[in-house]
């Protein structure tokens, strides 16, 4: 009998006391579909196999299990921030659009609701200054450090000195396209070489009238700053008007497989930015297939593993994962809000050593975060394609961006958007 | 010759090859608009989808491979062989001729002496369907299609001009191709049309629809043969397009280019897709040429809707579309 009231009274309780939920929501604004979508399902895996790893490996971050859920844009800035909508009243930690156009339509919305938006190598480039841009991030590299990784490492393959040479920008005409002009620009009369920029529309399916240009302009180098089939005929192009492909370099969105496999041999030698490790000699993959593939929990259909596009949402997730770890530790308790998270991201340390406990030995180049760097470390490597063994490999070390010009074009960019927004910069 | 005449003689000749390509997607708009009056918005998707599925014969892969394994767990995603292009091609335009079977069957039997545009939003529809059972059937990765046709510089183009010019033009010989097969491809479908019974049946409906059934022309079996040829000049835009690209969803969007191909050249006239082609391919890289100096690139996507726009205001129906006349 008093096992019995006492049960009730348990129960009684249960009803009338509210269920928190005690989870950490990881929304994912993915595109599954559409003409991207090769280019978003590969994110999309390796962004959710990694939270599924840290779920089922170690029983989520702190205790409390990652609750993700998943929202399709299409890559669609409207179906993007209609996503975001449906998401903002649910504790979203940490909001990843995967698009420069829906990051520019969520910087205002996330600023006012208090939500932490990561631009990981994409989005609005002066974001990095923290002061200004306080929900938004976008380490470890932007735009324009891959403009100037892209021109260090031209630097250095001819003797720390392009004087007379000719580079053409081959780009995307659209706001993502066009971001590393002004960068471009600047580094073209700081060093002396000639600067064709020649823009693609989109999609980019036909580029004959590019390349009739490019080859009658007989450039040195080509950098890329393409997306989507855009990439594929770019490197077909370069392929047909035997453009040696050792120097044709993509932005690391212009490095994918997808971007490389559809050309065969002829791609062979392609290079692109990366920002991060390639290939899947890494343990954390071990680890992956023991607690992620073998339990049949991959996301998608589990063959995009180890893939350029695949490892950096892994990344995304690595990252986003560390700065919730980071944070909970700043509250002092697991269950923190977005609010806590940007504290978290703010204050987040990826060292060598942190890496290589992750399983990702020198997998990142090391950086801090801080009030005033939103941007991460810059660095980038470069990626070779073998068309023989179908694989990317690392050609070079970490080369770091010119932090110095782009922390004067990113503070005059940010002090405009001040300016025209009200807001007087500052940190939290 | 100046350099700068050279150049644009390399551009005209690049666009007479480009605009090919956009006449191989016209001419599956023409055929059916022309037998049915219906604008076939899916004409782009059909495309994709025969070139998704006829990488799908040449890799061995398992249709549906994706959803079997997520339902029941298994890791299966292809037969273990590869087949042979040709094998593959005449595979391929079987399954063309049994989807133009059950779009008559499911879609356009139900939609007898429906106004135009409630069948032009069926095949709205179509496009989305087919989209989606592309994806689900093959997977959305980006796929290498190579049927054997050779790409890259023509050194035979390049060997002449040289000579002529003392410059050589490029040409990628993947357009060459296209050439040829679309002369092929027109040379065939004129054959039909005037000396078979079908073909002169297709005719016969093109003309009225009315008089020939009255005349016991089965209008189901012209619209599965209209789709069905329509669906094999899709597989032949997919290979081509796809050679090019790879096959990925963004194939569907080489219709867009196929718009104002068929607004120049009129919506009922195989010769005046195969002239639009030309006109519009031409036209938009010798303006490319010139103009990029003065206003910069990508100067092809809304150029060749420019001039679609300006033929629309002085001759509505196209170069060799037949005429409107509405009588009251």
């Amino acid at each position: 009998m008093k096992m019995t009231k006492i049960a009730a009274l348990v129960a009684a309780a249960a009803i009338a006391t509210p269920v928190v939920a005690q989870d950490l929501h990881f929304p994912m604004l993915n595109y599954r579909t559409g003409p991207f979508a090769p280019g978003g399902i590969p994110f999309a895996d390796g962004y959710q196999d990694y939270l599924t790893l840290i779920n089922e490996r170690d029983g989520g971050i702190g205790g409390l299990p990652i609750r993700t859920t998943e929202c399709e844009t299409a890559y669609n800035t409207e179906r993007g921030v209609e996503c975001y909508e449906s998401i903002r009243g649910d504790s979203p930690l940490i909001v990843q659009p995967l698009s420069t156009g829906i990051t520019y339509q969520l910087i205002p919305r996330v600023t006012e609701d208090g939500v932490p938006l990561h631009t990981m190598g994409y989005g609005r480039t002066s974001a990095m200054e923290g002061e200004t841009f306080p929900w938004v991030f976008n380490y470890p590299a932007n735009y324009w450090d891959g403009a100037s990784v892209a021109i260090n490492y031209l630097l250095d393959q001819n003797d720390d000195s392009l004087e007379g040479k000719k580079i053409v920008l081959i780009y995307h005409n659209s706001a993502y396209g066009r971001e590393p002009i002004p960068t471009l620009q600047n580094l073209s009369e700081r060093y002396g070489f000639e600067l064709v920029e020649i823009p693609v529309d989109s999609p980019g399916q036909e580029q004959s009238s590019q390349w009739l240009q490019i080859r009658r302009e007989r450039p040195d180098y080509v950098i890329m700053w393409g997306w989507g089939v855009m990439n594929a005929v770019a490197i077909q192009e370069a392929a047909n008007i035997r453009f040696p492909m050792e120097n044709f370099i993509g932005i690391w969105w212009s490095g994918s497989e997808n971007d490389v496999v559809p050309v065969g041999a002829g791609a062979d030698g392609y290079t692109a930015l990366t920002f991060h490790g390639v290939g899947t000699d890494y343990p954390v993959y071990d680890d992956i297939q023991t607690y992620v593939v073998d339990r049949g929990l991959a996301a998608g259909n589990g063959d995009q593993i180890g893939s350029a596009v695949y490892s950096r949402g892994l990344y995304a997730a690595m990252l986003a994962v560390e700065a919730a770890r980071t944070a909970q530790e700043l509250a002092g308790h697991a269950q923190i809000t977005p609010a806590e998270m940007r504290a978290g991201m703010e204050a987040l340390s990826i060292s060598e050593e942190r890496l290589a406990e992750l399983g990702l030995p020198n997998f990142s180049a090391p950086f801090d975060v801080s009030c005033q760097n939103h941007g991460g470390s810059g660095a980038a490597m470069i990626q070779q394609w073998d068309a023989d063994t179908q694989t990317w490999s690392l050609i070079t070390d970490w080369i770091d961006s010119d932090r110095e010009l782009i922390g004067e074009l990113a503070t005059a960019d940010a002090a405009a958007y001040a300016a025209e927004n009200n807001i007087t910069p500052g940190c939290l | 010759m100046s350099d700068n005449v050279l150049f644009a003689l390399e551009a005209a000749a690049n666009g007479l090859t480009v605009g090919i390509m956009y006449s191989l997607v016209a001419l599956g708009f023409v055929l059916i608009f022309k037998a049915s009056g219906i604008f076939n918005f899916a004409q782009g998707v059909l495309a994709l989808f025969a070139a998704l599925t006829l990488v799908g014969f040449q890799t061995g892969q398992v249709p549906f491979s994706h959803l079997i394994n997520a339902i029941f767990g298994t890791n299966i995603h292809d037969f273990g062989f590869t087949m042979p292009a040709v094998l593959a091609i005449i595979l391929t335009v079987l399954v063309m001729i049994l989807i133009a079977i059950l779009v008559e069957r499911l879609v356009l039997k139900h939609l007898v002496n429906q106004e135009p545009i409630i069948l032009f939003m069926a095949t709205i529809g179509l496009a989305y369907f087919l989209e989606g059972l592309g994806d689900i059937m093959w997977g959305a990765e980006v796929k290498r299609l190579d049927v054997g046709i050779p790409q890259g510089m023509s050194p035979w183009v390049d060997e002449v001009t040289y000579n002529l010019f003392g410059y050589g033009f490029y040409l990628d010989e993947l357009s060459l191709w296209a050439l040829g097969i679309a002369a092929v491809l027109v040379t065939a479908l004129v054959i039909f049309s005037q000396y078979t019974k079908q073909g002169r049946a297709l005719r016969a409906v093109a003309d009225d629809h009315q008089a020939a059934l009255s005349v016991g022309i089965s209008l189901r079996f012209i619209w599965v043969l209209t789709w069905s040829i329509a669906g094999i000049v899709a597989l032949v835009a997919g290979i081509m397009w796809g050679s090019k690209s790879g096959v990925q969803f963004s194939l569907s969007l080489i219709a867009l280019k196929a718009l104002p191909v068929l607004i120049l050249g009129g919506f009922t006239s195989i010769p005046g897709a195969i002239v639009g082609g030309l006109l519009i391919g031409v036209g938009e890289k010798l303006f490319d040429f010139f103009m990029q100096p003065i206003i910069g690139g990508a100067t092809e996507n809304w150029f060749a809707y420019m001039l679609a726009l300006v033929f629309l205001l002085f001759r509505p129906q196209g170069l060799f579309g037949e005429r409107i006349i509405e009588r009251v």
